[in-house]
């Protein structure tokens, strides 16, 4: 059914159709709206046998959601930006112990300077943990992801973190299709854990382990993600099946045949390029674009196959490795080696830096670009700072 | 109770004396010779086993306990055990008591458990958010006073004056700080949770006492045992319980219990000791026997035994606050 919904509001409603038995609760802009909307419906009886916890912080956040599923309960909770890393060293530990959670990311910049505006630093920072990662484009897709992201986890065995553009998804009221609580419970199985805490069949849970296992535990959590490529894809035809709708799955392609420039992107920015590659298109141009869902695991293969016959490929992101540059840019570019493909990199929309169409338009019509744009951004405050900053820095005698 | 454990002699048998005890942590770990920790540890799990009928599940910090006794693929542990990480045990333990609350399992009890690095350390703001939330856990803190499973650096439950790697005593220097160091049972009773006890692995009958008292206590619950370690400390392993004994019999270790942030009785001393017969045997206390070492430094550890023969009534009984 449809509603008029902030973002926020329409993935709690999903988290709770997934029928959690515990969420914890710790506020951080702009993930806050998820976790009090879960909240109120837990309060109101929407969710049966549901314990909402308010914890102290994210590590606790995480480690109670750990503590729960170890204990056989599907459990979620939702972060952003500085509580992310916050919890960082749960984020491992999560998917070590094969946990099948489920959290949100309410994508936000990481200070200092401290930001609470959307970018994609955050996911990046936590890119090698070993949870499947998911980005979600529309409030659609993130209601979508959700009820999707459950079944991953469990058939998986690994923790699956949904990244949602803060503000941009969180906070925007958009029609949003909530689907009903039978349509869900058919879709999303009751949860049989693997393992878990049972004193008729005591267990040990997290144990040492020695240089004689530990690389094999680590290339098997590989294997295992590596494998769920097929998993997403599979779960997303069954979405598709069920609800009749083209959410999840690897990635999206819009207008790709025959491109000759595609865009490459993750979340929400791939509306507003999806419209400069429309408008762009009708003046005869040949662009098309790829939006991200899976970014871990890296469909490398299929994207690998999407790019080839390209003659470019723009990598547009809300992201970058300092002292490197674009973070999806690199793995696209190792990604592409040997083929003859130029891959160029855009950096934008960094702490909440708008991206307009306009921008856009320049950027992929400057077909001579270097390969490293940072798009926005203020030259006139550069060209102030770096020459005292540079002149002082070289200051002196290096000894 | 007397202070000096009577084995079985008149009274109920401990549970460690019975030769059907759980046995929740089993021998062919790798805990030290004389290892205090593994002997309390045996001890609260065996107590709260016996108390539930085996309905414990247990998580636990990182530190000495989890890497001796569950280094993959053996596992000292009959019980359900879980570890995540080195702060967040009560964390976790309020996620598996929540789970059990989710499928209305609440006969099952959960005991989170970690050495005082873990407890007063990293984990301190964890433990208080479960303090807060009046979580039902029992929370065991095995003290034995230092980060013993990283090579014996100062924690905050390690005692003035005492030397580890990281205060290491020189010419002008004789150990951790004595204004240093915080008193965490009086802090779990600041939070007003429903039981608080202090306990020693020198007083088995007490610990199984205490232990089985509290696990089917509703709340948040806290029990800290003083679990000497003769790495860390430097005395022969043979002599762990007798170094145990000492500390309480001197007053620098005092055995009571709180109930809502009231004291509501200790186990009183009925031969005070002084503290020197307590730190002479430890290397970590070697220095404040030195030569040039004044009579003051042992005096304040002295001062500090005095203060709680007051502050906890060691030297009689109280029945009722």
């Amino acid at each position: 059914m449809f509603h008029q919904l902030e973002g926020s509001q329409a993935i709690a409603r999903a988290v709770a159709l997934c029928r959690p038995g515990v969420i914890c609760a710790y506020p951080i802009t702009p993930q806050t709206h998820i976790v009090e909307g879960v909240g109120e419906l837990v309060r109101d009886g929407h969710l049966e046998h549901c314990e909402f916890i308010n914890v102290e912080s994210e590590m606790a956040a995480l480690s109670v959601a750990i503590g729960s599923q170890a204990a056989g309960v599907r459990s979620y909770t939702a972060t952003s930006s500085q509580g992310l890393l916050h919890m960082i060293e749960a984020v491992y530990n999560a998917s070590g112990l094969e946990l099948p959670l489920v959290m949100t990311l309410g994508n936000r910049a990481i200070g200092a300077p401290i930001n609470i505006w959307n970018d994609h630093s955050d996911a990046m920072s936590v890119r090698d943990t070993g949870w499947i990662m998911l980005f979600a484009e529309t409030n659609q897709e993130a209601v979508d992801l959700h009820l999707q992201a459950f079944l991953i986890a469990e058939k998986v065995s690994c923790p699956v973190m949904v990244c949602v553009d803060g503000f941009i998804l969180t906070h925007a009221y958009e029609r949003v299709d909530i689907p009903s609580q039978e349509e869900v419970d058919e879709f999303l199985p009751p949860y049989t854990p693997r393992v878990s805490l049972d004193v008729d069949d005591p267990v040990a849970i997290g144990a040492m382990v020695s240089p004689d296992y530990f690389f094999e535990v680590r290339y098997l959590a590989h294997r295992r993600q590596m494998d769920s490529l097929e998993i997403i894809c599979c779960v997303a035809e069954s979405f598709w099946k069920k609800f009749g709708r083209d959410s999840g799955g690897l990635f999206h392609e819009y207008h790709t045949d025959g491109a000759e420039t595609i865009v490459v992107t993750l979340g929400s920015v791939a509306g507003t390029i999806k419209d400069v590659v429309d408008e762009l298109n009708a003046s005869g141009e040949k662009f098309g674009v790829i939006a991200l869902t899976s970014y871990r695991p890296f469909p490398a293969d299929s994207l690998k196959n999407s790019l080839k016959n390209a003659a470019r490929a723009i990598v547009v992101e809300k992201a970058f490795a300092i002292g490197i540059g674009g973070i999806l840019f690199q793995e696209i570019e190792l990604l592409m080696k040997n083929i003859n493909v130029k891959i160029v990199s855009v950096v934008a929309g960094i702490g909440g830096r708008s991206i307009t169409k306009s921008m856009l338009r320049e950027c992929f019509l400057n077909k001579n670009s270097g390969e490293n744009v940072f798009l926005g951004l203020n030259e006139d405050i550069v060209a102030k700072e770096y020459v005292p900053m540079k002149s002082h820095s070289c200051e002196g005698n290096v000894p | 109770m007397s202070n000096f454990p009577l084995g079985n002699i008149g009274g109920t048998p401990t549970v460690q004396s019975d030769f059907a005890r759980p046995n929740s942590l089993t021998g062919g770990h790798r805990g030290c010779q004389g290892c205090g920790e593994a002997l309390g540890a045996r001890c609260a799990i065996d107590a709260a086993h016996q108390t539930t009928g085996g309905k414990i599940l247990v998580v636990n910090a990182t530190g000495c306990l989890e890497v001796f006794s569950c280094c993959f693929p053996e596992n000292s542990w009959s019980v359900p055990w879980l570890h995540s990480l080195f702060g967040n045990a009560p964390a976790v333990a309020t996620g598996v008591a929540a789970a059990l609350r989710s499928r209305g399992q609440d006969s099952i009890r959960v005991i989170a458990q970690g050495g005082d690095g873990a407890t007063y350390d990293i984990g301190m703001g964890c433990l208080s958010g479960m303090f807060d939330r009046n979580d039902d856990v029992l929370y065991i803190c095995y003290d034995n006073q230092a980060y013993m499973n990283t090579g014996v650096q100062r924690s905050g439950a390690t005692p003035p004056l005492a030397r580890t790697a990281t205060t290491l005593p020189n010419k002008s220097y004789l150990g951790s700080d004595p204004q240093t160091g915080k008193n965490l049972p009086e802090i779990a009773m600041a939070h007003g949770i429903p039981y608080v006890a202090t306990a020693s692995i020198g007083n088995i009958r007490d610990l199984e006492q205490k232990v089985s008292r509290a696990i089917n206590i509703r709340g948040s619950r806290y029990i800290q045992i003083h679990v000497p370690c003769p790495l860390g400390w430097g005395y022969p392993t043979a002599e762990t319980i007798r170094i145990a004994r000492l500390a309480v019999q001197c007053g620098l270790y005092p055995l009571f219990e709180g109930e809502y942030g009231k004291l509501v009785g200790s186990t009183p001393v009925e031969e005070p000791i002084p503290v020197e017969s307590y730190l002479r045997p430890q290397r970590r206390f070697a220095h404040l026997f030195g030569k040039n070492v004044s009579a003051n430094a042992v005096g304040v550890l002295q001062n500090i035994a005095n203060g709680n023969m007051e502050k906890y009534r060691l030297n009689w009984e109280i029945l009722d606050a």
